[in-house]
């Protein structure tokens, strides 16, 4: 490269006369560390009985382990319901936001505190609802419809149990999805929803044909981070029923933190990592194929 | 003089749906709030008021003795400060090491750019219950197991993906133009970045620090693993979770979600951008 031939526009990486690499470097360093490092580490563990022989001894205990297949189940059933729910209660939530309501500003707000509760947080938030002499049981009682209440939280009641994990986890995780979808909506541009209205599409058509085939983009991230994340719920149930209801991470810290045995916990874990990464490719399959010409 | 015959149906319609609008906003307000209201009463509720069944709406003895009871327990207020140094420091580390990268991408078109924002995808879709046991091992071997250090080595790099492509949007925002300017009338580098260019990305970079000290704020399973005697809040409750009474477990997590108030109130303005367009 000769320097009196190069154009200026060729120049401009180099403007800080250093090379951006510089700049990524420290944060790639570290990401490697404490990402890529583990990782290897944990998948090792995994396969590796105490002197470091292989081993598939850690996943016989794992799968032998009736809390396991509880917990996988469990988590597989709680994504199964909330996720579907809250794509739904999100775009309705959009479309509320987006007719201009009185006081929107303060609904947007209230909408959105739960995006900075944790999820322990809201497992002892619906604690206050759900426990023996609680609110919900205290209003059942109230209104003459039980007369103790309900064991909602009870370990003979699998169902309501599910159910307060379920009303917890739509509590917290919606207001993410409803920001994704609210950024989605208001980056698209208006006149498509417009022409359709000027050629008479009722609103429940605009919606149908307008608004959610633009939205997919969103709607496709919503998801998967979704899933993922609710792949990782723990803490509500842990708050909510204890090791009642098992989940996958709640196993891992179970396995780790109480048993004392971080093989087995590394298994739970890589468990996780393969429905995560599964769940990714899945939705990326689902939802890319058939917009391949559309928009971005 | 008559007047035409108006129809009014679809005005009616129209108000009448407005109405509905209104009514379906104040139920989801009312449901995402209320359990807020509950816990913050059962929280202020006296002892013996927090037992009487059935509950009335609203406690008959109002009193501060769960939530000092709480703070009072065991461990509560060191976790309160590790929580805070563990969050204060993971935004200084996630800046330092984030907000380069952040410029680097949304400044410079270089071979590898593509790579590495995989490689930033690539570890947001990797759970954290992953590297916590490993890491657990990892920090016990180099001996800063149980710190608060080791917590926000962990937070840091939770934090670091979305840091990087939140300072990337930030920097985006901040126009080439004026960085350029600052250079042709004589700045050096050093002196555009720090008197151009940081002052015009001071919101977003504040906005950013806020969001990342809310993820370490409200992280659980990787500060649980990690620590034993130097606990996060969080942490704290948690492990404290199975063998305390209601009274504590709702005065904790009354303490814990009053935070996320004021976390959103002071980032309303910056929600959509950082939750909702940037992070996808």
């Amino acid at each position: 490269m000769t320097t009196v031939l190069e154009k200026p526009v060729r120049k401009q990486p180099q403007r800080l006369g250093i090379s951006p690499w510089w700049l990524l470097a420290p944060s790639t360093v570290l990401l490697v560390l404490l990402f890529g490092w583990p990782l290897v580490q944990g998948i090792l563990a995994a396969f590796q009985a105490e002197g470091g022989a292989f081993t598939l001894a850690n996943w016989e205990r794992l799968f032998g382990d009736p809390y396991f297949v509880e917990a996988l189940l469990n988590t597989l059933l709680l994504i199964v319901i909330v996720v579907p729910i809250q794509l739904v209660l999100a775009v309705g939530m959009t479309l509320l936001i987006q007719s201009k309501p009185k006081f929107g500003g303060l609904h947007f707000y209230v909408w959105a505190i739960p995006l900075a509760v944790s999820d322990l947080a809201a497992g002892l938030v619906w604690l206050t609802v759900f426990a023996d002499r609680g609110y919900l049981n205290s209003l059942l009682i109230g209104l003459g419809l039980s007369e103790n209440g309900i064991a909602w939280l009870n370990y003979d009641n699998p169902t309501t149990m599910l159910l307060a994990v379920v009303v917890a986890e739509i509590w917290r995780a919606t207001s993410m999805v409803f920001v994704i979808v609210v950024a989605g909506v208001q980056m698209m541009p208006p006149d498509y929803d417009e022409a359709a209205q000027v050629f008479g599409a009722s609103a429940w058509q605009r919606l149908w044909h307008v608004t959610l085939p633009l939205l997919k983009p969103s709607l496709q991230v919503a998801l998967i981070l979704r899933t993922i994340l609710a792949l990782q719920a723990f803490a509500v149930a842990q708050a909510l029923t204890g090791r009642n209801f098992p989940l996958l991470v709640g196993e891992t810290y179970q396995w780790y933190v109480n048993l004392q045995n971080p093989a087995v916990a590394s298994a739970v874990a890589l468990v996780i990592l393969a429905l995560s990464l599964g769940t990714a490719v899945l939705y990326m399959r689902a939802l890319r194929q058939p917009s391949a010409g559309g928009p971005r | 003089m008559t007047r035409p015959a108006v129809d009014l149906t679809p005005l009616h319609r129209r108000k009448r749906q407005r109405v509905l609008v209104q009514l379906a906003c104040v139920a989801i307000s009312t449901f995402m709030l209320l359990p807020i209201v509950l816990i913050a009463l059962s929280a202020l509720s006296s002892r013996t008021a927090l037992t009487e069944f059935p509950k009335p709406l609203l406690p008959s003895e109002f009193s501060t003795e769960s939530i000092s009871g709480f703070i009072g327990g065991a461990g509560v207020v060191p976790a309160f400060g590790n929580s805070m140094l563990a969050g204060v420091y993971t935004v200084v580390l996630s800046l330092l090491l984030g907000a380069p990268a952040g410029y680097a991408i949304s400044r410079f078109s270089f071979r590898g750019r593509d790579a590495y924002q995989v490689l930033i995808l690539l570890v947001r879709a990797l759970p954290i219950v992953v590297l916590s046991v490993p890491l657990a091992t990892m920090f016990l071997r180099v001996d800063i197991d149980d710190t608060v250090f080791a917590v926000t080595l962990v937070h840091t790099a939770l934090a670091l993906p979305t840091t990087i492509l939140i300072t990337a949007s930030i920097f985006v925002g901040v126009p080439k133009d004026v960085e350029e300017a600052a250079l042709i009338f004589g700045c050096t580098p050093g002196q555009a970045m720090r008197r151009v260019v940081l002052p015009m990305a001071l919101p977003g970079l504040a906005a950013s620090s806020v969001f990342t000290f809310v993820l370490s704020w409200n992280e659980v399973l990787g500060a649980t693993v990690l620590t034993l005697g130097h606990r996060t809040l969080p942490a704290q409750v948690l492990s404290s979770l199975a063998d305390s009474p209601n009274v504590y477990r709702f005065a904790g997590g009354f303490v814990l979600v009053l935070p996320a108030l004021l976390f959103i109130l002071v980032m309303r303005r910056y929600l959509l951008n950082m939750w909702g367009t940037t992070l996808r």
